[in-house]
C-alpha cells in the first residue's frame, strides 16, 4: 500500500511503486481535471503541486510522492490560484481547455513564486506548458491581470 | 419564414401521455434544408458545397423548464472553436433569455434531426461550418419558443400578446405591471400550437449578436471539471493500449502475450485488426503490458520508402501537366511571350494534428446495440462505420458527444479509424467490459492520417508595364478525398476539390490562369488538417505575388490592390490589417513586415506578421496584425480566439512541423520530435472584425493558413531571400526558383 496526501485528504493506493503520480490521481483515485498529454514531461498538462512547487505528474513515480502535500486543480485554492481562475474566466483564455488544468498549476505557482512577472518571466515559467490551441496570448493577459488583482489585494 | 414547418414535441408527447410536473417545453423545430441553406449560405460558396439534400429534416434543440432554466442542444462538437457559446447565443437572442439562464447539451447522434444543414444529410462538424449553418435554424428556434411562451403568458393573463414584451428572461405586460419568468409559462407553452411563421429580428434589434457574451464552457474548464473522453470511467471498463504495426500496411503475424499477461493490472491480450491490445485495470499496466508483448509483424505489404523519395517523385511528375482545375485564357502562351517570367518550386510536409488530447474512445458493445463515448466531429459517419462493423442498424449505435482536447479535423476521420479501433478491441473480448482505447503521444503521431505533403510548381508573367499577364500553378499531393465516403461530392472530374481550393479560386485578375493537379497514392493516410487546402495554396501563392511584387518594383500591398478590385471583401481585409500594421512607415533595422491575403470557408483573412532578425539564423514573430471578414460577428470575442489560436496553430507548422518517413518508419513521435508552438514563441496578435452584415462564416480555420505566408514575405523583406518550404528555415531558404 502506498499512502499519498491528496487535496487535504489521505489515499491508500495498491498500485505498483512506479506507476506515476498522473495516472494514480486519474485512474485508481477518479481525479480527472489533471491531464495526460504526452507521458515525457514534454507538454504540462499533468502539472500538479508537490508542496506547493509545479511537478509533471505523469514523470513523477506515486511512491515518490508519499509524505508530501499533492494538490491538484480540483483542491487548489490559494490566493493566487484564486486570483488566477478569475482572470482566466474574464478574459475566456480557454478553448478546448484540454491544457488548461496543467496552465493554471504553472500560472498559480508563478504567482506564488513571483507576484510581478514580467513577460519573459512568463515565458520562462510557462513555456514548458503546450496549448495545442495556442491560448497563449491570453495565458499571458491573464497571468498580468491576476497579478494586479493580487497586488490590488483582491 | 415560408416554407418551414415546426413541431412542439412536448406538446406531441402531452397528447400522448399529458404533463407531468416540472414538464416543460420542447421544440422541435422542422426546417426544410433547402432553404436553411440558401439563408445563411448567402453569397459565399457554402450553399454549393452541399453533399447531399433532402426535403424536410427535424431538428430539436431548445428545451424550457419549469425553473425557468434553458437548455439549448448543440447538434456540432465543442472542441474550443466556441459552438457551446456561439450556437446557444443565436436561440438566447431570439427567445430574449437571459445569458445566465442558458445551459447547453449535446445532441445525440441523429442525423434525421440533427444534421449539418451545408451537408445534408449527415451530422458532423468541419469546414468552419458550425455556426454558419445554425445560424437561421436556431435563430428560428429561438423565436419560435419565444412567441409559444409569449401566447402562454397572454392566455394566462387574458390580454393579447402585442402588448406583452420580453426582455432577458423576463415576460411583461407593463400596463397591469404583471410580470413573470419562461419557467411559469413552459407547461402552458407546451399545450398550444406552434405558430406557423415567426418573424425574426432585425439586427438593429440584436441584444447578444455582436457582443462579447462569455463562454459557456469556461468555468468547467478552469477547475477541472470539465469531461473529456480520457475522463470517461465506467464500471468494470479496462483501459486498452494497442501495439499498432511500425510501417503502413503491415499486419499481425503473431504475438507472444506471455510477458505482458505476467504484468500486474493487465486483464487480456487480443489480435484486432489494426494490431494487438492490451487490456488492463488502467493506463499504466495497459502500458506496461505494452511495452513487454512480443508482436512478430508481417510486412510483406508495408510502405517501406521515406518522405525524401516521396518528394522527389513528387517533383518529377511536377514536369508532366496534370488534370486542369482551372484554365483562363492561355496560360502557355502568355508565359512564353512574357517580358519577364518567373517560377519557384513549393515544398510542404507531412503535418500531423498533435491534438492535445491524444486519439480516445470509449465504447460499450452489446448483442442489439453499442454505446459509445467520445470527442465525436462526424457523428454520422462514425454511426456507420460502427454499424457495418458489428452488423447493427446503426440507429443502434448511441453516440455521446463529448469535449475534445481539439481536434484540427483529426477526430473528423473519414474511416473513423481510432473509433472502429476501439469497437474491434471491445468486439474482441465478446463485449464482456466496456473499454477505453488510449493513444499515447507517440501513437498519435505516428498513427498517420497526415495534412499530405505537396509539391507545387508556380510559374508566372508579366509584361513590361509589371502587370501580371499569365499564371502557371501545378500542385501535386495524395488526395484526402478519394477513396473516402466524400469523393462522390468532393472529387469532380478528377480533382480533389479540397487539393486545389485556394488555388482555383485565385482571386487576382490575371488574363491568363492555368491551374492543374497530380493526385498520386501511396498507403500514407491522409486527412484534413486545419484549413485544409489553404494550408499549403495560400502560402505557394501569396509568397509567389510577394516575389512578383518585387520583380516588377511595386509595394506588395500596391501590386495585390490592383488585382483585387473584383474582389472587395479580399480588399477590405487587407486594406484595414495594413493600415492598423501602419504599412509603409519604416521600421527599425532588422526589422520587417509582411503581409498575405486569404479566402478560406467563405471568410477573409489579412494578416501582417512583424519580425525581428537575430543572430546567426533565427528571428522572432513580434506581432500578428489581423483583418477577418466573416460576416456578421455574432461573437466578436470568440472570433478574436480563433484568429489568435488559428495563427498560433499555423504559425507551429510554419516554425517546426514535419512528419518525415524513413524506410516507411514515422521519424517523430512525442513534442520532442515534434516540436509545437509555446508561448515563448507566441508573437503579440491584434485583431481587427470587418463590419458586415452579411451571414456569418466560419472563424475556426481561416485565421490559420495566412500566417506561414506573411511571416515568410517578412523574412523576405529582412534577408533579401524567398522562402518555397515549411517549415521556415531562416539561412536554407529552399530551393532557388525553378
Ligand atoms: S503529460 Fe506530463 S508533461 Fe505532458
Ligand atoms: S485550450 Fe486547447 S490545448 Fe490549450
Amino acid at each position: 500500500m502506498i499512502s499519498i496526501s491528496v487535496n487535504g485528504s489521505v489515499h491508500e493506493l495498491d498500485v505498483e511503486p512506479d506507476m506515476p503520480l498522473l495516472w494514480a490521481l486519474r485512474d485508481v483515485i477518479g481525479l480527472t481535471g489533471t491531464k495526460f498529454g504526452c507521458g515525457k514531461s514534454l507538454c504540462g498538462a499533468c502539472t500538479v503541486h508537490l508542496d506547493g512547487r509545479p511537478v509533471r505528474s505523469c514523470i513523477l513515480p506515486v511512491a515518490a510522492a508519499t509524505g508530501k502535500r499533492i494538490t491538484t486543480i480540483e483542491g487548489i485554492d490559494s490566493p493566487a490560484a484564486k486570483a488566477v481562475r478569475e482572470a482566466w474566466l474574464a478574459l475566456d483564455v480557454v478553448q478546448c481547455g484540454y491544457c488548461q488544468s496543467g496552465q493554471i498549476m504553472a500560472a498559480a505557482a508563478l504567482l506564488t513564486a513571483d507576484r510581478d512577472p514580467s513577460d519573459a518571466d512568463i515565458d520562462a515559467a510557462m513555456a514548458g506548458n503546450i496549448c495545442r490551441c495556442a491560448t497563449y496570448v491570453r495565458i499571458r493577459k491573464a497571468i498580468k491581470q491576476a497579478a494586479r488583482s493580487l497586488a490590488g489585494g483582491a | 419564414m415560408a416554407g418551414s414547418n415546426i413541431v412542439n414535441e412536448s406538446r406531441r408527447r402531452f397528447l400522448k401521455h399529458g404533463i407531468g410536473a416540472g414538464a416543460g417545453l420542447t421544440l422541435g423545430v422542422y426546417l426544410p434544408v433547402a432553404t436553411a441553406q440558401r439563408a445563411a449560405a448567402g453569397p459565399g460558396k457554402a450553399g454549393g458545397e452541399v453533399i447531399a439534400s433532402s426535403d424536410f429534416s427535424p431538428n430539436a434543440f431548445v428545451r424550457i423548464a419549469g425553473d425557468g432554466s434553458v437548455t439549448v442542444i448543440v447538434k456540432h462538437i465543442e472542441f474550443g472553436q466556441g459552438t457551446y457559446t456561439g450556437l446557444p447565443t443565436l436561440v438566447a437572442e431570439e427567445l430574449d433569455a437571459a445569458w445566465e439562464q442558458v445551459r447547453v447539451e449535446a445532441a445525440p447522434a441523429d442525423a434525421s434531426r440533427y444534421n449539418n444543414l451545408f451537408w445534408g444529410s449527415s451530422q458532423g462538424t468541419g469546414g468552419s461550418t458550425a455556426l454558419a449553418n445554425s445560424y437561421q435554424q436556431l435563430r428560428q428556434a429561438g423565436a419560435t419558443a419565444r412567441q409559444m411562451l409569449v401566447a402562454a403568458a397572454a392566455q394566462a393573463w387574458g390580454i393579447p400578446a402585442a402588448q406583452i414584451t420580453v426582455r432577458q428572461g423576463v415576460i411583461e405586460h407593463a400596463d397591469s405591471k404583471r410580470r413573470g419568468g419562461f419557467g411559469e409559462f413552459a407547461a402552458l407553452a407546451a399545450t398550444l400550437p406552434v405558430p406557423e411563421d415567426v418573424e425574426l429580428k432585425t439586427p438593429d434589434r440584436f441584444v447578444y449578436i455582436g457582443k462579447p457574451l462569455p463562454r459557456k464552457d469556461s468555468p468547467e474548464k478552469t477547475d477541472g471539471s470539465a469531461i473529456y473522453t480520457q475522463d470517461i470511467k465506467l464500471p468494470g471498463m479496462l483501459t486498452a493500449l494497442v501495439a499498432h504495426p511500425p510501417r503502413f500496411g503491415a499486419s499481425v503475424r503473431s504475438f507472444d502475450a506471455a510477458r505482458a499477461k505476467a504484468i500486474r493490472g493487465v486483464a487480456d491480450v487480443v489480435a484486432i485488426p489494426s494490431g494487438v491490445a492490451v487490456l488492463a485495470q488502467d493506463f499504466w499496466s495497459a502500458k506496461k503490458g505494452r511495452d513487454a508483448l512480443t508482436v512478430e509483424w508481417d510486412e510483406g505489404e508495408a510502405f517501406k520508402r521515406g518522405t525524401d523519395e516521396i518528394m522527389a517523385q513528387y517533383r518529377e511528375l511536377a514536369r508532366r501537366p496534370g488534370t486542369v482545375a482551372r484554365h483562363d485564357g492561355d496560360a502557355n502562351s502568355a508565359l512564353a511571350s512574357a517580358h519577364t517570367s518567373l517560377a519557384a518550386d513549393y515544398e510542404f510536409p507531412y503535418l500531423a494534428h498533435a491534438a492535445m488530447e491524444p486519439m480516445n474512445c470509449v465504447v460499450k458493445v452489446n448483442a442489439e446495440s453499442c454505446e459509445i463515448w467520445n470527442g465525436a466531429q462526424l457523428q454520422t459517419g462514425d454511426q456507420y462505420a460502427v454499424a457495418t462493423l458489428l452488423g447493427l442498424p446503426p440507429e443502434q449505435v448511441k453516440i455521446n458527444t463529448l469535449f475534445a482536447g481539439g481536434s484540427f479535423g483529426r477526430r473528423a476521420n473519414p474511416q473513423s479509424d481510432y473509433v472502429v479501433e476501439a469497437v474491434s478491441v471491445a468486439q474482441a473480448i465478446d463485449g464482456r467490459v466496456p473499454v477505453k482505447l488510449v493513444w499515447t503521444r507517440e501513437d498519435d503521431t505516428r498513427a498517420g492520417y497526415y495534412r499530405p505533403m505537396y509539391f507545387h510548381r508556380l510559374q508566372a508573367g508579366l509584361d513590361n508595364q509589371g502587370k501580371l499577364v499569365a499564371w502557371q500553378h501545378r500542385i501535386v499531393g495524395q488526395s484526402i478525398i478519394a477513396g473516402t465516403p466524400f469523393e462522390s461530392a468532393l472529387v469532380k472530374d478528377g480533382i480533389d476539390a479540397t487539393s486545389v481550393e485556394g488555388a482555383s479560386n485565385l482571386p487576382y485578375a490575371i488574363p491568363n490562369v492555368a491551374v492543374d493537379l497530380h493526385s498520386p497514392t501511396n498507403p500514407v493516410p491522409v486527412q484534413w488538417w486545419r484549413s485544409v487546402g489553404s494550408t499549403h495554396t495560400a502560402f505557394s501563392i501569396e509568397t509567389f505575388i510577394d516575389q512578383l511584387a518585387a520583380a516588377a518594383d511595386r509595394d506588395p500591398v500596391e501590386f495585390r490592390r490592383e488585382m483585387l478590385s473584383e474582389h472587395p471583401r479580399h480588399l477590405g481585409v487587407m486594406n484595414l490589417a495594413a493600415d492598423k500594421a501602419g504599412w509603409g512607415k519604416p521600421m527599425t533595422p532588422g526589422r520587417a513586415r509582411g503581409i498575405a491575403v486569404h479566402e478560406s470557408f467563405n471568410s477573409f483573412v489579412a494578416q501582417v506578421a512583424e519580425i525581428t532578425r537575430g543572430d546567426g539564423g533565427s528571428f522572432t514573430v513580434d506581432r500578428i496584425i489581423c483583418a477577418v471578414d466573416c460576416g456578421v460577428a455574432v461573437n466578436p470575442d470568440v472570433i478574436r480566439a480563433q484568429m489568435e489560436g488559428g495563427i498560433g496553430y499555423g504559425l507551429s507548422a510554419a516554425l517546426a512541423g514535419t512528419i518525415t518517413l524513413k524506410d516507411g518508419i514515422v521519424e517523430q513521435g512525442n513534442f520532442d520530435s515534434y516540436p509545437v508552438l509555446r508561448i515563448n514563441q507566441m508573437p503579440a496578435v491584434e485583431v481587427h472584425i470587418v463590419e458586415s452584415d452579411a451571414p456569418p462564416t466560419g472563424v475556426g480555420e481561416p485565421g490559420t493558413p495566412v500566417v506561414a505566408p506573411a511571416v515568410a514575405n517578412a523574412l523576405a523583406a529582412a534577408t533579401g531571400s524567398r522562402y518555397y518550404r515549411l517549415p521556415l528555415e531562416i539561412g536554407s531558404s529552399g530551393r532557388p526558383p525553378a
